[in-house]
């Protein structure tokens, strides 16, 4: 017995290692932002300031590469939701021995290194004479990112009962009313959550984007670039704000899931 | 593609076959059919292309088989790849057990979201808040000195940097496989296990492991996948002396002007990544519609 003991108190300290591991780093680099130190640390502490956030504020570029981002998002997301769908109904209307084959098309982007996915962008695109730009970092990145969406979907189309769609037929809908009316709303939770998965993983993206940006800068390349030719905690106030904004939309989304849920228990 | 029709008539059938062919065909296939021309063929000059000398050969990739400094970072690029599953499955394994058979409800909620926080922080900053700890003057030498662990300050920056920071980066896409594999294992199982006195780390060899080895196989896949075709990670905390199979070929593209040679690496880098894929799906004999859950 005392050595189960042990073993459990051992385990408690594991859990507690592991939590300070994942925290740590993002604490870290979150509080040398306040530091007045000009490279990014904590230790020796300086003096405490906030002279990097407007620094932040004050850069430029950082505007430029966050408007770069949020553009490359939107078309992500405008041009991977449809055809994420697309491809979710395509397949699960399939018989199974085609569904196997286009299944393994259709997942084969994410079992592909990003890199590999922006360099054979990048090439085919040159040949009709398209360089790097916004343009092709949304074509890079929306072939993965299509994946993602057709995951989801598919996901919630395994819990859409067919006959309501019969119903809808036999009372006298069209089927693009059917489509519009019945599927489309059943789907709506899945294309919300796809549509901001689809927002991170391309604000997120770096490896892809890297080859096909041409002469553009979105912000992972901007922090990178800043990391290796002059990083100073303006980086670390930039990091600080992305956090707490991630952070405050884990927790809105989770509260407006609560409440969706809550809202309709009979569904 | 009959069904198809028949479920969504003729209009929406066909925007939808055609959205997801024009997908495959010009974002999938065309793009890796072109890569491997390239690959194939020589590095010219503009007015040679076409001539004679555009032929398919492989001396892209012969070029590769006897470099020897790149052929060395190629092993260990898939090396270290590996090492990174395997330290990614020991530290995230316990986890993955307790919080899919031992964590109460409310424990499990929480231990969710602080696992899902990090990830949700693009891996560009995961990987320099990594930067900043390892730095030479940085907050883990100052610890390891002041507890007298260590006199001189050590110099992580190099493949000892990459790996801790791949490891960090990729917990998330070894541990939820893992969870979602043992929480469907039935406890009654495990107490049989011990009611019939197996010792902790044999239930779990012969229980536990066994029962979760889709889950596993998935982690191992996808964290291979992922530390092989990093780019990120190798460029911030590595060294010089580190380099990674991804930055020779973003070399070849941007520095060295051969996107042909360029192309035939990333295609090799491609063909590794699919086989390792592919025999461990088979070795663990999972399905790779169990993969993409």
């Amino acid at each position: 017995m005392t050595a189960d003991r042990i073993f459990r108190g051992l385990f408690v300290l594991y859990l507690l290692a592991f939590v300070i591991y994942l925290f740590a780093p993002l604490m870290i680099m979150s509080v040398a932002a306040f530091n007045t130190s000009r490279f990014p640390t904590v230790i020796p502490w300086q003096g405490t300031t906030m002279e990097w956030f407007s620094a932040m504020w004050a850069d430029a570029a950082m505007w430029r590469a966050l408007w770069t981002s949020a553009i490359v998002a939107v078309l992500v997301v405008v041009v991977a939701l449809p055809v994420g769908t697309a491809a979710a109904l395509v397949l699960t209307t399939l018989h199974s021995r085609a569904r196997s084959v286009a299944y393994a098309v259709m997942v084969s982007p994410l079992l592909t290194p990003g890199v590999v996915i922006g360099i054979s962008t990048l090439i085919l695109w040159r040949q009709v004479g398209v360089g790097g730009g916004i343009a092709l970092i949304v074509v890079a990145q929306t072939t993965f990112i299509i994946c993602y969406v057709m995951l989801m979907v598919m996901a919630r189309l395994q819990r859409f009962d067919r006959t309501q769609e019969e119903a809808a037929l036999g009372l006298g809908a069209s089927r693009v009313m059917v489509f519009r009316r019945v599927l489309l709303p059943f789907l709506r939770p899945a294309l919300l959550a796809s549509g901001g998965l689809a927002i991170l993983q391309s604000v997120e993206n770096y490896n892809t984007t890297l080859f096909v940006r041409g002469f553009e800068t979105p912000l992972t390349v901007f922090i990178a670039t800043k990391v290796r030719t002059g990083l100073t905690p303006a980086v670390n106030a930039l990091a600080l704000v992305i956090i707490a904004a991630t952070i405050i939309g884990a927790i809105a989304w989770e509260i407006a899931r609560r409440r969706q849920v809550t809202a309709r228990p009979r569904s | 593609m009959r069904d198809l029709y028949a479920r969504f008539g003729g209009g929406l059938a066909t925007i939808f076959l055609s959205l997801v062919l024009i997908w495959l065909a010009a974002m999938v296939l065309a793009p890796n059919l072109m890569m491997i021309d390239y690959a194939l063929r020589p590095n010219l000059p503009p007015a040679q292309i076409g001539s004679e000398a555009d032929t398919w050969s492989l001396d892209n990739f012969t070029y590769l088989a006897n470099e020897a400094v790149h052929r060395a970072i190629f092993f260990k690029t898939i090396w270290a790849s590996a090492l990174v599953a395997a330290l990614t499955l020991v530290v995230c394994y316990p986890i993955a057990f307790w919080m899919a058979q031992r964590a109460t409800p409310g424990q499990l909620s929480i231990a969710l979201m602080l696992v899902i926080i990090p990830f949700f922080i693009n891996e560009v900053l995961r990987t320099l808040a990594w930067f900043i700890i390892l730095a030479y003057r940085g907050p883990l030498n100052a610890v390891l000195q002041g507890i007298g662990l260590i006199d001189a300050p050590i110099r992580w920056q190099g493949d000892g940097g990459v790996l801790a920071g791949m490891v960090y980066a990729y917990i998330l896409f070894m541990l939820l496989p893992i969870y979602n594999a043992i929480e469907s294992l039935d406890r009654s199982q495990l107490e049989a296990a011990r009611d019939l006195g197996s010792p902790t780390w044999r239930t779990h060899w012969r229980v536990v492991i066994p029962h979760a080895k889709a889950g596993i196989a998935t982690g191992c896949v996808f964290t291979f996948m992922l530390a092989a075709g990093s780019y990120v990670a190798p460029a911030l905390l590595g060294s010089p002396g580190s380099r990674w199979f991804t930055e020779i070929i973003y070399n070849w593209f941007f520095e060295g002007g051969d996107w042909n040679r360029g192309a035939a690496y990333a295609l090799t880098l491609l063909v590794l990544c699919l086989a390792v894929v592919l025999v461990t799906l088979r070795l663990f004999r999972v399905n790779l519609t169990d993969v993409a859950k």
